[in-house]
């Protein structure tokens, strides 16, 4: 009885290790977007959880299944046996007692733990020195507004590093202009989403620079697919250089062709949608361009940004992402150079 | 043991009648009130519609195979989800357990049909045409906008984007009308199994001498009643929005998206149990049948579901972990989400109890019963994963959440609906299913779930989004795709097998006499098919067993409960 029951524990230990070693090698398989390879406090937060839960589930696993099998393979009815029924057990009191009180504790112990992980990560406060950001999603990109230095960007999120001895998180304020979306970059916190008329709020406080990927996680119409997430977190002084580059106003046009090319954008439905600041572009609805060039993605993340791709893209949105809503603007071969050229001023 | 039939008093014969043209077997069909036909059409239905939500899942997993596949569009894409789920649930898993319950529910309490017959017809027929509507969307959803086609929501529509600003045409109309007609036809036929379960029962089945069978539909009868309701409300309420010009879920107007979350999912979750309940009750019948024991704990086990039946109303917001509610109401849904698991955990238990010491025989029902247990623990226990709130901010929306549903539905639900394909069709038909092409099928099917949904769980992990149309190479997710599709041709060789075996057997199968599984319930003491009638006399029972008593006149059940 001993040795079986040392053989259990074994097994047992054997599975956590199993699980464990998954979930390293899934979290090293080089994805960027690993549940696994947490790098901010939230997700880290989430991940020792989450392998508590697994080793909890695992063991529970080891044991009924093992069960199962045994019973299934034990009492299978052998051929040339006697066709006698086999004793007629209805039930008992105390194996019944036991299979409802073991269940009860665990989830004792896990709704405990789970409780304190929700507390700790949901009602966290916002320390001095806390960067904010207001995220608005949109069918189907991302805008970021940073309310303290006064500049609205797009698509691509950047935060300063944070030093877990004096933490410098990043407070999100999260809204939705139009449908529900979902912001969840992986290795940086769980997902929260955007909901029209219902503020939330997540935070995040990267350990390491570096870029970050997610994507929009809730699904938001034709085009969810391609509402890509990247978070640039970079040192303080990287940081802060990026920020006083954001608050500048666009560039002069350096030559002809871009000048040409503003004259277009600006004659053209474009402005609608589209600011540009210092110049009469002044539209809300589509991504901000005064500093485009400084994103390394169009179409909230559907292709690299270069000159290739964004005189494709203005040309026809929809052949890069369709269900885009931005419209073919019907442009000429000419108008598209000088616009394209305009954007590539857009530093 | 095929060629005993054990006769019980009153079961009667009747010769089929001939000589009829297919115009009056038609009408008889049409007009008939009959339980048993009615659930076998329940069950046709359902099969029709899970060959179609079938194809619409192998479109979707022939455009992830790959990354930046562009197999269909993402418009195209889009409509298949929303109606591969809605269909799946609606028109496929609730007809089909409605259908089961219709057929067997009478047979097993001795009795000759439904308590409203009528009635019975009319929730079939509307379910039914619940169906069709739905299907038409895919020629008159595009309205007079020239916009739409089939709807492109997602199978639980989330508002805002159902509102007529981002939903332009008829299609989400067709999805609301569907829905709605098609859950009058549930709670009908609802009404009906409670009410036939209360009032109908031969002399000497008092409630605790019930098949749990009997008792499960009953429980998922009451469910019914409970979770449409609020279903039903939140169409009629995104149908003023549409077309009265109200604002409930009117968002830029002041209404809230949160709303129609709620009454979806005070829906939405206590559906999974309305349709994992009948999945149990196959189980605790086939599981004891196969094993050669009575149900291990049989109170325990009414008690476990009655208590699921009410928890599961209760655990709804664990579906809106990332919604941004208080801290405390997380805290309040994981406690009550894991609690289910509770009541649950007691029934694995018992059916492993009821197994230990038999003599268990691996027909092919048995096999999908065990396939069934191993599949429903691992579901069990990724549902713990989820239902913990932290965990479920970073697995929620994922393709674990995808893996975690399908693991339920296909691995639990369908493996135990297989299992009583292959135990019932013989009581439904008179012939026996084909056994060697039954262990095809459970090879077959076994095989391909694992391939699918094993490897499902791993691009979640790794960060994947559902009700995406595409994704990007590079994330560590191209290789479980593949695999995940692969697993789904599978499937579906193991499917044609089935659908292959329902029609071969129907003419060349085994006969299968009134008792072909050796079984204790009232249903095995007709003829098989029954007749009309049922029973000639109703049957007088004394304990959950009514053939065993007869079979063991020396050692009967009765002296023991």
């Amino acid at each position: 009885m001993t040795t079986r029951a040392g053989a259990n524990i074994r097994l047992c230990r054997c599975f956590i290790l199993a699980i464990l070693g998954l979930a390293r090698a899934s979290g090293q398989t080089s994805s960027p977007t690993s549940i696994f390879a947490p790098a901010s406090t939230p997700a880290k937060s989430i991940y020792g959880f989450s392998l508590f839960v697994l080793a909890v589930t695992a063991v529970i696993f080891a044991v009924v299944c093992g069960m199962l099998i045994y019973a299934a393979v034990k009492f299978r009815s052998r051929s040339g046996e006697d066709q006698k029924e086999p004793l007629q057990i209805y039930g008992s009191d105390q194996l019944e007692l036991a299979w409802t009180v073991i269940p009860v504790l665990i989830v004792i112990v896990l709704f405990m733990t789970s409780a304190r992980i929700i507390h700790a990560v949901q009602d966290a406060r916002m320390p001095a020195g806390t960067i904010e950001v207001t995220v608005i999603g949109h069918q189907f990109w991302w805008e970021y507004q940073y309310p303290q230095y006064g500049f609205v960007t797009a698509n691509e999120l950047h935060v300063p590093v944070s030093d877990p001895s004096h933490p410098t998180p990043t407070f999100l304020r999260l809204l939705s202009a139009d449908t529900d979306h979902s912001f969840w970059i992986p290795r940086l916190a769980g997902k929260t989403d955007l909901i029209p008329n219902h503020p939330n709020n997540t935070w995040i406080d990267p350990h390491e620079t570096g870029t970050y990927l997610g994507q929009c996680a809730q699904y938001c119409g034709t085009q969810h697919a391609k509402m890509l997430l990247r978070a640039v977190v970079e040192s303080r002084a990287d940081f802060d250089r990026w920020v006083s580059d954001q608050r500048q106003k666009a560039n002069e046009a350096p030559d002809a062709q871009a000048e040409e090319g503003r004259r277009v954008f600006n004659s053209t439905a474009c402005i609608n949608c589209h600011k540009v600041s210092g110049s009469v572009a002044n539209g809300l609805f589509g991504p901000d361009l005064t500093h485009l060039m400084g994103r390394e993605t169009i179409g909230s993340g559907a292709a690299q940004n270069n000159a290739a791709n964004l005189r494709a893209w203005i040309q026809n949105p929809a052949a890069i992402k369709p269900g885009v809503l931005m419209p073919s603007m019907k442009l000429t071969d000419k108008e598209l150079d000088a616009v394209t050229a305009y954007m590539l001023t857009l530093r | 043991m095929a060629s005993e039939s054990v006769p019980i008093s009153g079961s009667i014969h009747l010769e089929r009648e001939s000589g009829r043209t297919w115009l009056e077997t038609l009408h008889e069909w049409v007009i008939t009130v009959d339980h048993k036909k009615l659930g076998l059409m329940y069950i046709g239905l359902a099969l029709l519609f899970l060959v179609i939500g079938g194809i619409e899942a192998m479109v979707m997993r022939l455009q992830l195979a790959v990354p930046h596949a562009q197999f269909v569009s993402p418009e195209v894409f889009n409509r298949m989800f929303t109606m591969h789920g809605t269909t799946m649930i609606f028109f496929v898993a609730m007809p089909v357990m409605f259908g089961f319950g219709v057929y067997l529910v009478p047979l097993m309490i001795g009795t000759r049909d439904m308590a409203f017959p009528r009635l019975n017809a009319w929730g079939f027929w509307i379910t039914a045409f619940g169906g069709l509507l739905l299907y038409f969307s895919f020629i008159g959803g595009d309205g007079l906008y020239g916009a739409g086609g089939a709807p492109d929501v997602g199978w639980w529509a989330y508002a805002p984007l159902t509102s007529p600003a981002f939903s332009k045409g008829h299609s989400t109309d067709y999805w609301t009308i569907a829905l709605l007609v098609a859950g009058f036809g549930s709670v009908a036929t609802a009404v009906n199994l409670v009410a036939t379960v209360l009032s109908m029962r031969c002399p000497g089945m008092t409630l605790g001498k019930m098949p749990l069978l009997v008792w499960m539909y009953l429980v998922m009868g009451g469910m019914v009643l409970f979770t449409i309701t609020p279903l039903t409300a939140a169409q009629m309420m995104l149908m003023v929005d549409r077309y009265l010009g109200g604002h409930f879920f009117d968002t830029q107007a002041g209404g809230s998206a949160v709303m129609w979350m709620h009454f979806f999912w005070i829906f939405g979750h206590p559906e999974v149990y309305v349709l994992i309940i009948p999945t149990f009750a196959f189980i605790s019948e086939i599981v004891p049948v196969f094993s050669r024991k009575p149900i291990f704990g049989y109170p325990i086990m009414v008690a476990a579901t009655v208590g699921i039946g009410f928890v599961s109303m209760s655990v709804w917001a664990h579906h809106m972990y990332t919604v941004g509610m208080a801290s405390y109401s997380n805290a309040f849904f994981v406690l009550t989400t894991l609690s289910v698991g509770i009541p649950t955990g007691i029934k694995i238990f018992n059916w492993l109890g009821t197994m230990w010491g038999g003599k268990i025989r691996y027909s092919t029902p048995m096999m999908f019963a065990v396939g069934f247990l191993f599949q429903f623990l691992i579901a069990g226990l990724t549902g713990i994963m989820l239902g913990a709130a932290p965990f479920d901010w970073q697995l929620g929306g994922s393709y674990f959440v995808v893996a975690h549903f399908h693991y339920v539905i296909v691995g639990g639900i369908l493996f135990s609906l297989f299992g009583a394909f292959y135990y019932w069709y013989p009581k439904m038909t008179g012939r026996l299913l084909d056994e060697t092409l039954g262990k095809w099928h459970f090879w077959l099917f076994l095989i391909g779930f694992h391939l699918t949904f094993d490897f499902m769980h791993i691009p979640g992990l790794l960060g994947m989004p559902r009700r995406i149309y595409t994704y990007e190479p590079g994330r560590g997710w191209e290789v479980w795709n593949l695999i995940v599709s692969i697993g789904a041709i599978v499937q579906t060789i193991g499917t044609l097998c089935f659908v292959f075996n329902l029609i071969w057997s129907y003419f060349r199968g085994k006969k299968a006499g009134n008792d072909p599984w050796d079984a204790w319930t009232l249903e095995w003491s007709v003829a098989s098919p029954p007749p009309v009638y049922n029973f000639a006399t109703l049957p007088d029972v004394k304990s959950r067993r009514p053939l065993w008593d007869i079979k063991h006149p020396e050692d009967p059940d009765w002296k023991y409960e």
